[in-house]
């Protein structure tokens, strides 16, 4: 029998709005930072971006078509993870590190769990972890900005175990603008910001997310410090924090749906990332927490159903 | 039930481990390399074979209220006689496999045998359902020690497999590669076994 009726998930609007159109907006709004990692980085940066954008869209294609599916490459939700996957590697990556976190996001974290919209943990986000446990030597040799890729700490590994900045560590203008050592895409905190006005401008994504989460991590390093906020404002701007609050805890499919499970949701990742930076054994905390708090989800969204117009709590027995 | 269709279930349509998903925890645990899969599986398999020997042939006389209390003793003397050879014989494997050897003892395929079969029937076929079982687990965990020991090492049963220039995937040694491991391998299993299921 044919299928006659078309089941999707909720919400069932009627709108101009398009996967392409918001997976265009999240590419447009990654732009500034994609210029700016090749800026910082050279041709490096150039040829890694490339292949995980290649390798994401062609595992996508390959799967779909093994599973006699429709090819939706079109939708431009590949290019995303690809781009995303590259901009949380050094710019001193082998080639193939690239090309495997992306076909492991698409093929793994995203197909294998039902195609877009379904994966339950942020597909470049899980790949970015892979590499990491796998070859935790690439995925941590960070150079320089600049043609001569010599290698170098991230700022993040100066305030490691420290109270407050110590002044060795890179300038907290350095870091904001981007003239630092770490991954391509995170480097600048600047270009990512820019980004996600974007995003906010375009009603892509809300507001609430990153800013509780930024503040979480904020509120805690300046608590920790004893109130010093050039500490506070170091382990904002350093690291994968404005990457991961933006870009990629604000994924559709595995965050919470209403406004109260995403503060639940943001001040958990907020809450991880501080203690991992501060009292763990990483550098980074970001894509643990988030990825953390990703399987967390149907759990947050379980708890904070809104009340229902109408509905009573309890009738009186 | 035939005595060949009794063994071959063990293998394909219920295999302990792709179908009926029981001892994961030695399964995830010990299959890092195909050798320790191998040594699991082997060690698995005796302990089944002589516990649903002595299972089946006591069961007539087995009070039903004290059954489990009776086979759990029975299965405990096998895997302590497993493990002292073991380690008398295979001091290396016994090492690698550590506690996962005692903890035989509360593996569910093997009381699941007995309660499910040997309690049940008799003598010969018990004796063959606990070699099916047994080699589809050690089948198992083969192929998945293999599976992880090539991407994780780039070795097979310690033999150097792949070019040097490949860099080992350390994540595929740890827990969470068995995890993705089993879960691809149990993946293509069921696509071959039933090719025309749809769910």
């Amino acid at each position: 029998m044919e299928q006659k009726l078309i089941v999707s998930s909720s919400p069932h609007i009627r709108d101009e709005g398009s996967v392409t159109k918001v997976m265009s907006d999240v590419v447009i709004a990654l732009l500034p930072a994609t210029i700016g990692a090749v800026y910082f980085f050279r041709t490096n940066a150039l040829v890694l971006i490339l292949i995980a954008v290649i390798t994401a869209v062609l595992a996508e294609a390959a799967v779909q078509k093994v599973r006699k599916q429709p090819v939706t490459i079109k939708d431009m939700s590949a290019v995303v993870t690809g781009l995303l996957i590259a901009l949380n590697i050094t710019a001193a990556a082998p080639w193939w590190l690239p090309m495997i976190g992306s076909a492991f996001a698409i093929v793994v974290v995203k197909q294998l769990f039902g195609g877009l919209g379904k994966n339950f943990m942020n597909p470049a986000l899980a790949a970015r972890i892979l590499l990491t446990l796998s070859w935790t030597g690439r995925m941590t040799e960070w150079v320089s900005p600049g043609p001569d890729m010599i290698s170098t700490a991230t700022p993040l590994s100066f305030v490691k175990g420290q109270m407050a900045v110590p002044a060795t560590a890179p300038g907290l203008f350095d870091t904001f603008a981007g003239n630092i050592g770490g991954c391509m895409g995170e480097t600048s905190a600047a270009l990512l910001l820019l980004g996600g006005l974007y995003l906010l401008y375009r009603g892509v994504i809300k507001i609430t997310i990153p800013a509780v989460y930024v503040g979480t991590v904020a509120l805690i390093t300046l608590v920790y410090s004893g109130f010093n906020v050039h500490f506070m404002a170091y382990h904002v701007v350093a690291g994968g924090l404005l990457i991961g609050a933006i870009f990629m805890a604000t994924d559709y499919s595995s965050s919470p749906v209403t406004d109260k499970g995403k503060i639940i949701f943001a001040i958990g990742c907020g809450l991880l990332t501080a203690v991992i930076r501060l009292f763990g054994g990483y550098n980074e905390g970001v894509g643990f927490s988030i990825l953390l708090m990703n399987v967390a989800t149907p759990l947050i969204d379980r708890y904070s159903v809104p009340t229902i117009y109408g509905e009573v709590k309890k009738q009186n027995a | 039930m035939k005595l060949g269709k009794i063994f071959s279930r063990g293998l394909v349509l219920d295999n302990p481990i792709f179908v009926q998903v029981l001892g994961m925890c030695p399964t995830l645990a010990v299959t890092s390399t195909a050798i320790n899969g191998l040594g699991m599986g082997v060690a698995t398999t005796a302990v089944l074979f002589g516990s649903n020997l002595v299972v089946s042939a006591i069961r007539r006389v087995v009070p039903t209220k004290i059954r489990i209390p009776v086979y759990i003793v029975v299965i405990a003397t096998f895997v302590t006689m497993v493990g002292m050879l073991m380690n008398a014989y295979t001091p290396e494997l016994y090492k690698a496999l550590g506690i996962f050897i005692p903890l035989i003892v509360v593996n569910c395929i093997i009381l699941g045998r007995a309660e499910s079969f040997a309690s049940k029937n008799g003598v010969i076929q018990s004796i063959t359902d606990g070699l099916g079982m047994g080699i589809g687990f050690t089948l198992a965990l083969v192929v998945l020690g293999i599976v992880r020991e090539i991407i994780g090492f780039g070795t097979v049963f310690g033999a150097q497999l792949l070019p040097a220039a490949f860099e080992p995937m350390s994540i595929m040694t740890m827990a969470p590669g068995a995890f993705l491991a089993l879960g691809i391998l149990m993946a293509l299993f069921n696509k071959a076994v039933y090719p025309k299921s749809k769910s």
